[in-house]
C-alpha cells in the first residue's frame, strides 16, 4: 500500500501516524540533495581553512627576508631598525602564534597591511579581484558557449568538413601559448587594424561606473550607463577571447567525444524509437548526459584560466589581481601574497562547489546515492 | 510480388516484403518477408548476425548510418520505407513501438520514470501534463509495478532489472501502438524474471490486440509465447509457420540444427508447451 493513499482510508482514527509516515517519505525523497549540499559546503569550509594554513606555511618557507626586501640598503645594516620593523609586522613571534593572529584577522576581513602599497591588503584585493573575476568570468562564459557549441557540431558532423575545421581550430587553441597570442592580438587588432580598444578596463576619458559589484560591465548595466557598458565590454572582449582560446579548444575536444559516446547509448536509440522530436533528443537525451564530463573539465580549466590571467593582464594592462600577485611576490610582500593565495584558493573552492552541485542537478544518481 | 502484397495487407497490420539491407556493401538482409497480425505474437529466431535485430530496426527506420534499404514495409496502407522523416517520426512510438534488450541501458538514467512514460504521450497524443500522468500511472499498474503513484517519481536505477523491463514495456505501450517490436526482451534478465516478462507480453498482446514481433535467439522463449515462428539465417527467412509446425516438425535443416543445439532444460520447456520432443526427434 502506498503511503499517499493510506491516510484517506481511515481519516478518523489512525490518520496521524499514517500521514506522518507520508511526510517522512516525502522528506526522505527530497532530503538527499540537501544533505549532499551540506556535506559539500562543510568540506569546502574545511578546505578553506586548510588553504589559509598552507598559504601561510609556504609563504614563510620562502627563502628571503621580507625585512631585507622592504627596508632600504642603509636601514638593513642597523639591527635595531630591522628588529623594530619585524616587531611592527608581528614577525618576531613564533610561527604558530603568527598563524593564529593571521587567521583571526582573516576571519574579521583583515588581511594585514601591504608593505608595497601601504594600504590594507583587503582594500587592494577589493580593487583588483573584481577586475580579474570579470576577465576570467567572461573568458569561461565564452569558452563554455563556444566550446560546447563547437563540440556538439563536431560530433554531429563527424568526419565531415565542419569536424575537420573544428579539429584544426581546437588544436591551434590548445597549443598556442597565451602570452604570444595576447601580443599578436594586441598588435593586429589594436595597433594595425584599430578595431579594438587599447589597454585598460575602459576608455581613458571615462569615469568608472558607480561601485556595486566591481565588475564594470555589470555595474554600468545596473546604473543604466550604456556608453560606459559599451566601452567596458569592448575593452573586455579581446583579452577574454585570448584567455578563452585554450579552454575553447579543450572543451571542443571533450564535448565532441562526450557527445559521440552518448550518441551510441541505447537510450538515445530508444528515444528515437519513441518518435521524439530531434531537438528534444539532442538536449534531453544527448547533451544532458554529455555535460557531466564537460563540466568536470570546465571546472579544472578555470584554474589554468586564472593563472593565464597573470600574463594577459600584463599585456593588456588590465589592473587585476594577477599583476598585484606578481608585484607582491617579487617584493616578498607576505600579507599581500597570502591574501592573493587565499582569494584564489577560495575562488577555486567555489568553482568546485558549483561543479559538484551541477553534478547533482544533472545526474540524480549522484544526489540520491 | 504484387499479389502477395494484396494478401499480406488483407490480414496483417504490418507487412514486410522483400526487405533488403546493405551496410558498407555487405548484404545484411537479403529479401525478408514477414507479416504481423493483431493479437498474435510472431517469433523471429536465428543465431546472432542472422539479421533478426536489423529487421526490427528497419521497421522503425533506425538502421545505422549509411545503410541502404529496399523492399516494402507496409503499415496501414503506407510504406514506411518511403515515408518522409517527419511522418516516420509520427509513426515511431505512436503506431509502432519497440522494447530493447537491456533495460539497464535503454532507459535514460537521469530522467524519472514518469517523464519517460509521458514525454512521447504528450508529444504524439497532445495530452496535458495531468492526463499524461494519469495514463502513466495506469500503465504502471498494467505492467504490475507496485505503488505506481510513487514509482513514477523515481529513477530507473531505483528499480530491479525485471521491473525496469516492465517499465520499458509500459513506455512502449504508452501511445497505444498497434505493433510492438520486442528485441530480445528477456535476454538480459534473470531466468526467474524472464517468465514474468513473457507472460506480461503475451497478456498484453491478447488484451490489447497488439501485433508483437518477438526477436529472440532463445527457442525456449519462442515456444512459450509465439503463435507463429520464423527462422532466419544469413539475412534470409528459411522457415515460417505456426509454432507447432516449425518447432515440432521443422522442414528446414537449419531449424533442425537450431533445435538440436538447445540445452537439455530449454528443450524440455519447448517440449512441454509444444507437446512433443523436438530435439530427440532428430538424432544427430
Amino acid at each position: 500500500m502506498s503511503p499517499t493513499s493510506a491516510p484517506s482510508k481511515d481519516r478518523a482514527g489512525g490518520a496521524a501516524p499514517d500521514s506522518r509516515k507520508a511526510v517522512r517519505g516525502r522528506v526522505a525523497r527530497r532530503h538527499p540533495f540537501a544533505r549532499f549540499l551540506v556535506r559539500r559546503i562543510i568540506t569546502a569550509l574545511l578546505l578553506a581553512l586548510g588553504i589559509t594554513l598552507v598559504t601561510f606555511i609556504l609563504t614563510n618557507l620562502v627563502p628571503g627576508d621580507p625585512a631585507a626586501a622592504n627596508l632600504g640598503q642603509r636601514a638593513i645594516g642597523d639591527p635595531a631598525i630591522v628588529a623594530q620593523w619585524r616587531a611592527d609586522h608581528g614577525l618576531d613571534k613564533p610561527l604558530p602564534q603568527q598563524y593564529l593572529v593571521h587567521l583571526s584577522g582573516v576571519l574579521h576581513g583583515d588581511f594585514g597591511q601591504s608593505q608595497q602599497s601601504h594600504r590594507p591588503v583587503a582594500d587592494d584585493l577589493a580593487e583588483f579581484v573584481p577586475a580579474t573575476l570579470e576577465l576570467a568570468g567572461a573568458a569561461i562564459l565564452i569558452s563554455l558557449v563556444l566550446g560546447v557549441g563547437f563540440g556538439v557540431v563536431a560530433a554531429l558532423r563527424r568526419d565531415r568538413l565542419a569536424d575537420h575545421i573544428l579539429r584544426v581550430t581546437s588544436l591551434f587553441g590548445i597549443s598556442v601559448p597565451t602570452f604570444w597570442l595576447a601580443l599578436v592580438a594586441f598588435y593586429v587588432f589594436f595597433y594595425r587594424l584599430q578595431i579594438t580598444p587599447g589597454s585598460g578596463r575602459i576608455d581613458p576619458g571615462m569615469t568608472p561606473p558607480p561601485h556595486a559589484t566591481g565588475l564594470y560591465t555589470v555595474d554600468a548595466a545596473l546604473a543604466g550607463q550604456w556608453d560606459v557598458f559599451a566601452s567596458a565590454a569592448g575593452h573586455l572582449v579581446t583579452p577574454a577571447l585570448v584567455l578563452a582560446l585554450y579552454t575553447i579548444g579543450l572543451l571542443t575536444r571533450f564535448t565532441r567525444s562526450a557527445v559521440l559516446e552518448v550518441l551510441g547509448q541505447d537510450y538515445v536509440r530508444a528515444a528515437r524509437a519513441k518518435g521524439l522530436p530531434g531537438r528534444v533528443i539532442l538536449f534531453r537525451y544527448v547533451l544532458r548526459p554529455a555535460l557531466v564530463p564537460v563540466i568536470t573539465v570546465a571546472g579544472l580549466a578555470f584554474g589554468s584560466l586564472l593563472s593565464g590571467t597573470v600574463l594577459v593582464e600584463a599585456i593588456f594592462a588590465w589592473p587585476g589581481v594577477g599583476q598585484y600577485a606578481y608585484k607582491s611576490a617579487t617584493s616578498l610582500d607576505l600579507p599581500a601574497v597570502m591574501g592573493v593565495g587565499l582569494v584564489v584558493g577560495v575562488v577555486y573552492l567555489v568553482i568546485n562547489l558549483i561543479v559538484d552541485v551541477l553534478y547533482g542537478v544533472i545526474d540524480p544518481r549522484v544526489r540520491l546515492s | 510480388m504484387s499479389e502477395r502484397h494484396e494478401t499480406a495487407a488483407g490480414n496483417g497490420v504490418l507487412a514486410i516484403e522483400g526487405l533488403t539491407v546493405a551496410i558498407g556493401g555487405k548484404e545484411i538482409l537479403r529479401g525478408v518477408d514477414l507479416t504481423l497480425e493483431p493479437g498474435r505474437v510472431h517469433g523471429l529466431a536465428g543465431e546472432s548476425g542472422s539479421g533478426k535485430t536489423m529487421t526490427g530496426l528497419a521497421v522503425l527506420g533506425l538502421l545505422p548510418h549509411g545503410a541502404r534499404v529496399s523492399g516494402r514495409i507496409a503499415l496501414a496502407g503506407r510504406d514506411l520505407l518511403s515515408l518522409p522523416p517527419k511522418q516516420l517520426n509520427a509513426v515511431r512510438g505512436a503506431e509502432v513501438a519497440m522494447v530493447f534488450q537491456d533495460p539497464a541501458t535503454s532507459l535514460h538514467p537521469m530522467l524519472t520514470v514518469g517523464r519517460q512514460l509521458t514525454e512521447h504521450m504528450r508529444h504524439h497524443l497532445r495530452l496535458s501534463r495531468g492526463e499524461a500522468r494519469e495514463r502513466a500511472i495506469d500503465l504502471m499498474r498494467k505492467v504490475r509495478i507496485p505503488g505506481p503513484e510513487e514509482a513514477i517519481g523515481r529513477y530507473p536505477h531505483q528499480f530491479s532489472g525485471g521491473m525496469r523491463q516492465r517499465i520499458a514495456i509500459a513506455v512502449a505501450l504508452a501511445c497505444a501502438p498497434k505493433v510492438l517490436i520486442a528485441d530480445e526482451p528477456t535476454t538480459a534478465l534473470d531466468v526467474t524474471v524472464q517468465a514474468g516478462i513473457l507472460r506480461l507480453l503475451r497478456g498484453l498482446c491478447d488484451d490489447l490486440g497488439l501485433a508483437v514481433l518477438l526477436v529472440t535467439h532463445d527457442l525456449g522463449v519462442m515456444s512459450a509465447v509465439a503463435d507463429e515462428v520464423s527462422v532466419m539465417k544469413d539475412g534470409l527467412m528459411v522457415e515460417t509457420g505456426p509454432r507447432g509446425q516449425v518447432l515440432v516438425e521443422p522442414r528446414h535443416a537449419y531449424t533442425r540444427a537450431l533445435l538440436e543445439s538447445l540445452p537439455e532444460n530449454a528443450g524440455n520447456a519447448a517440449a512441454a508447451t509444444a507437446g512433443a520432443e523436438p530435439s530427440e526427434g532428430e538424432p544427430a
